[in-house]
């Protein structure tokens, strides 16, 4: 039982979590009728916090509440992951990468988020802002814009082959690379 | 316009099926490093076959499923069919598309990771979820004016 437990803390390899990613799409299917999807509970927040009279958000959120439950259970989810669940060791994180963010002053590696640049101090330099703020903004208002996320048109849309969520994939592909390659350096420079 | 197809009528504590799914996807998520900061710089540089294993093989796992629960008609535990609604293509898939691919390689997440990085306590994380949740509130405001 300790054994098992110990491997469980172990990073997951691409083979044992894509699958069982796989698997959530049929297991919601079955289990409600429900399409994996994650950035629709942003909208239902929204829906429910903040309609102002929006026709976007004038629609009954609550028969989407399962949504919020879903996305709840994600939140509880890494709660357990980073305690029970803990891996002893920090993020292996491939060398030219690191060569890369040591120029900006990034060299720790023990969470799932450089800590030096996501944290709340960071918040109120350019850097920081821009990332968290403005990074966060474009995520939300590129998905509903977009129609789905990564899960909504990645994995549901093309599991389901349905054309424009390849067309989403690629876009979302483009955008990160684009961002990280070209963009971001300018903005980790700053 | 809505995305629950289910025509059942269920009480709200039967919900909490789906609270038990989130709480194995964070799980998945954090524990694969799918959260990772780091893992998306690397997928973005092509430095690594990680992301594109996982993201490959859950579609691999879901292409499969759905076609075994349409091949035999497998339906929902409450006995419902399940039907798969054909997506519409606009212009905002590429246009949203590519803003949230920018979003995606700055933050380092796409919406799911929000929750599950919350959870592991990178609570810095709670002002990129609001964000993404005002980015959302700005869409609908705009949405009529927007190229779609």
């Amino acid at each position: 039982m300790n054994e098992f437990l110990n491997l469980l803390k172990q990073p997951w390899p691409w083979y044992v979590a894509g699958p069982l990613i796989g698997l959530i799409v049929p297991l919601l299917l079955i289990i409600g009728k429900k399409s994996f999807g994650i950035s629709s509970s942003l909208r239902h927040i929204c829906a429910a916090c903040l309609p102002a009279k929006i026709p976007f958000f004038q629609y009954e959120w609550k028969k989407e509440a399962w949504n919020l439950f879903f996305v709840g259970g994600i939140f509880l989810g890494g709660i357990l992951a980073a305690t029970i669940l803990a891996s002893p060791e920090p993020i292996q994180v491939h060398p030219a990468l690191q060569a890369e963010l040591a120029q900006y002053g990034i060299t720790q590696y023990d969470s799932q988020v450089p800590a030096q640049l996501f944290n709340w101090e960071n918040l109120l330099t350019w850097k920081g802002f821009i990332m968290i703020v403005v990074g966060g903004f474009m995520i939300g208002f590129g998905t509903r814009y977009a129609g789905g996320c990564t899960s909504g048109h990645a994995i549901m849309g093309i599991s389901t082959l349905q054309w424009p969520s390849l067309v989403a994939t690629c876009c979302f592909m483009l955008g990160g690379i684009i961002m990280a390659n070209y963009i971001l350096p300018l903005i980790l420079s700053l | 316009m809505c995305i629950n197809e289910s025509q059942l009528v269920h009480p709200w504590w039967y919900n909490f099926k789906y609270l038990f799914v989130g709480i194995l996807f964070g799980i998945i998520l954090v524990k694969s490093e799918l959260v990772s900061w780091f893992r998306m710089q690397e997928m973005f540089r092509f430095q690594t076959f990680h992301m594109y294993g996982t993201l490959g093989s859950a579609v691999a796992v879901g292409m499969l499923s759905v076609w075994l629960i349409k091949k035999f008609r497998i339906k929902t535990i409450y006995g419902e069919e399940i039907e798969i609604h054909p997506k519409k293509f606009n212009k905002g898939h590429i246009y949203g598309g590519l803003l949230f691919g920018f979003g995606w390689a700055m933050a380092g997440a796409c919406p799911g990771p929000l929750f599950a990085l919350i959870g592991t306590g990178a609570t810095v994380i709670i002002v990129a979820l609001l964000s993404a949740i005002a980015g959302t509130w700005v869409y609908g405001l705009l949405r009529d004016k927007l190229p779609h």
